[in-house]
């Protein structure tokens, strides 16, 4: 077989993964994802090569642990067959590689922009130029909401084509956050600038980003972490998903208008939050994560307080979940809203949470464990029914699972770190790819330097790539009063998506 | 009905009594202050990811200064954080902190538009703009509302539409993509309206200043009322910064 096989946070030189012609790379890519549930598409992306174009492309497999990688060179104006057109899970990855550089392909279902990038290959298409899908009907209205929104959110187009109250279809257009963090990471040349890029990809999810980046650039630079750096990261991670989960239970609340729920769970998440700032200075955590070393070695002071905060915490968390599970009027508007079904998300690719909704099983801390996970036998929380109601279970689930693994790390803390600062020199002609589980869901960094050890590429994937589509389906056939709630239980991101 | 009362009593009182006095817990990053040691000022501003620190005499430009504490960490005699969140100005001079002054950052009163507070001094309704914001200021902002910050008691509200706005608050560095939006957004809150600037990303462009997909002549051609620095802005750095602005 063509491709190399890698591990999680494994960098190899660039010139192992083979270059294979185009339709053999595509027959194989397929191959290896068809009527595989264990296997999705991890990341998919080109990067120029004088006339010609580099695509790569990374098959994660959860059951064997590993990423499969193999690659094509193809010319800057070919028109090729789509991978899109017998796997759907691909369709933003070539729409995507169609936008930078101009690929066309004779058989892809929806080739339309992504996010307008500033370096897109067709300048002429700008965004209020988005080809919206249209219905033509007399009887049926179309509905448009944003790009700014009502409340105090990103910005994002959505046009709803409806009959009467009932969502027939929904577009969602993004692209209005881009502000070329890819380009930046190759055009900002010091650590400490890509650090803060990375941090500020998505404010909502700055451990799962940075660490990703840190992870990466350590295994291009051929650092190993020290225990204590491990168990912090790990630690990091946790906490973030109990904050940014309980501060959308309370905006799931705010969304069926239960104002209990909401102003609890909206307390709920200022002293998780507060501990942040506590440790490292930041409420989000900002400044905690650095590649090369770890700026604030957790201790046991901190760890009394996490005690103390978390024991609080929980009855009063345990309490409200209760509550929003016992009424009739939060669970008639959580229960068979926004559905999708398992052959939906295993055919559009989704990930995280949104795929555990509903029996798929993805998620990076068992099927490719970094960190600590290894020891903490991760067992991920799978759900069955794939509507609201199941992303607020999970999330609620989730949250003790977490409280539960940091009360495991903690009564055992690694001494501080004891290497000092590093600043990784990067090795020339090598590719690297990291995943974190952040809490959304897959997130994936990947890089290749040149022979100078200089960014020759950097990659950058959150999970709310994948997990945009399933927002549009599950909403069909529900009445557009239901949308907020829907859309707050995933809970997107834009500007991960928009780089 | 008893459980839900039950769920009341549990959440005590959780609003913080006085948000003009309030302290920060543990080691915020709040205003940097920067000592009048010698050190290697070539080194000092070459650390900098944002181009925040200039020499002679040394400052640091709140206005770009991410938080990241790296100048901190290399020249620790030289430079630390402080807990004040009192950071945010109607002057764009005024974020410069130089070394050897060690006050909080205030308002300039000169320069108070004098219908801001005859206005909106009892009620001021305002418009977010999330202009290319990486979600960390508007989580801040939505946190102003909730049950800890209460804003709401100062009347200081952020509301859905811009028909119903007195301003608009613009977080992110204003991609060219949102520049659009923006601007219709701002043409389409009546007059007398005012900008405010929250986080380091709004003010200079942060992380992003000089990316060829950001556009920033909406904050060129516009005058700002308010800039509220951070990464991302606290919300107490935010709540007394307005009210500081409406003369409460
Ligand atoms: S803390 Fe501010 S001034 Fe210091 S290096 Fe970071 S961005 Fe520059």
């Amino acid at each position: 077989m063509s491709y190399i096989t890698i591990s999680n946070n494994q960098s190899v030189p660039s010139g192992t993964i083979p270059v294979m012609e185009y339709s053999q790379f595509l027959d194989m890519m397929i191959a290896l994802t068809d009527n595989h549930p264990e296997r999705h598409c991890v990341l998919y992306f080109g990067y120029r090569e004088k006339d010609s174009v580099h695509l790569i492309c990374c098959i994660a497999d959860d059951l064997q642990h590993t990423i499969m990688i193999s690659s094509s060179v193809v010319k800057k104006e070919s028109v090729l067959n789509s991978f899109s057109a017998r796997n759907i899970s691909f369709e933003k990855f070539e729409r995507e590689i169609h936008e930078n550089f101009g690929i066309g392909y004779t058989d892809h279902p929806w080739l339309k922009p992504v996010r307008y990038p500033e370096n897109r290959a067709d300048r002429s298409s700008v965004i209020s130029g988005y080809p919206f899908f249209s219905i033509g009907s007399e009887e049926l209205h179309e509905v448009g909401v944003g790009p700014v929104h009502a409340g105090i959110i990103e910005p994002g187009h959505f046009r709803f084509v409806c009959n009467g109250e009932q969502i027939l279809h929904l577009e969602i257009q993004l692209g209005y956050q881009h502000r070329g963090v890819e380009q930046l990471f190759l055009d900002r040349k010091k650590l400490i600038e890509r650090t803060t890029l990375a941090e500020s990809i998505a404010g909502d999810s700055v451990i799962g980003h940075t660490t990703a980046f840190s992870y990466l650039w350590e295994s291009l630079g051929g650092i190993v972490q020290d225990e204590e750096t491990l168990f912090s990261r790990t630690l990091a991670q946790e906490i973030e998903r109990i904050a940014i989960h309980t501060g959308d239970l309370s905006g799931i609340c705010t969304d069926v208008a239960y104002q209990l729920g909401s102003s609890v769970f909206g307390r709920l998440r200022t002293p998780i939050i507060n501990f942040f700032q506590e440790w490292c200075g930041n409420r989000l955590s900002k400044g905690l994560i650095r590649a090369g070393y770890n700026p604030f070695p957790f201790n046991r002071e901190l760890a009394g307080r996490l005690i103390e905060i978390l024991d609080a915490f929980e009855p009063d968390f345990i309490e409200m979940c209760a509550d929003i599970s016992r009424l009739p009027s939060t669970l008639s508007r959580f229960e068979r809203t926004g559905m999708l079904k398992y052959e939906q998300l295993l055919s559009i690719g989704t990930v995280g949470m949104s795929a555990r909704m509903h029996t798929l099983d993805r998620d990076i801390r068992a099927s490719h464990p970094y960190g600590i996970y290894s020891s903490l036998n991760h067992i991920p929380v799978i759900k069955h029914h794939g509507d609201v109601y199941s992303r607020v279970q999970i999330r609620k689930e989730e949250v003790l699972q977490s409280i539960g693994y940091i009360r495991t790390m903690l009564k055992k803390i690694p001494e501080s770190a004891t290497s000092g600062r590093i600043d990784p020199v990067l090795k020339p002609s090598t590719f690297g790819i990291s995943l974190t589980e952040g809490w959304r869901g897959e997130i994936c960094h990947a890089a290749i330097t040149d022979e100078n050890g200089e960014l020759l590429i950097y990659k950058v994937k959150d999970p709310s790539f994948h997990n945009w589509l399933a927002l549009a389906l599950a909403v069909r056939n529900n009445e557009i009063s239901d949308f907020p709630v829907s859309n707050k239980s995933f809970d997107l991101s834009y500007c991960g998506h928009d780089l | 009905m008893l459980k839900t009362v039950k769920i009341l009593y549990h959440q005590g009182k959780q609003f913080i009594p006085d948000l003009r006095k309030a302290r920060v817990p543990g080691i915020f990053t709040g205003r940097p202050e920067i000592s009048l040691a010698k050190v290697d000022e070539k080194a000092l501003i070459n650390c900098c990811p944002t181009g925040a620190i200039t020499a002679a005499p040394v400052s640091i430009d709140l206005g770009k200064c991410t938080f990241c504490s790296e100048c901190v960490r290399l020249f620790p005699g030289k430079v630390r954080f402080t807990t004040d969140y009192r950071m945010a100005t109607n002057e764009r001079n005024r974020l410069i902190i130089k070394e050897g002054i060690n006050v909080s950052v205030t308002l300039n009163p000169e320069i108070i538009r004098k219908e801001i507070h005859k206005l909106f001094g009892g009620s001021l309704k305002l418009r977010q703009v999330s202009a290319a914001g990486d979600n960390s200021c508007e989580l801040e902002l939505n946190a102003c509302g909730n049950v800890n910050f209460d804003m709401g008691r100062y009347g200081i509200e952020f509301v859905a539409s811009p028909r119903h706005a007195d301003g608009i608050v613009i977080t992110g560095p204003i991609s060219k993509n949102m520049a659009g939006p923006l601007q219709m957004t701002y043409d389409a809150t009546p007059s007398p309206k005012i900008i405010i600037l929250a986080g380091t990303d709004a003010i200079s462009g942060g992380i992003f200043a000089g990316s060829a997909a950001i556009d920033r002549s909406f904050i060129e051609k516009n005058h700002i009322d308010l800039y509220v620095p951070g990464n991302p802005v606290h919300p107490l750095a935010f709540i007394n910064g307005v009210a500081d602005l409406l003369g409460i």
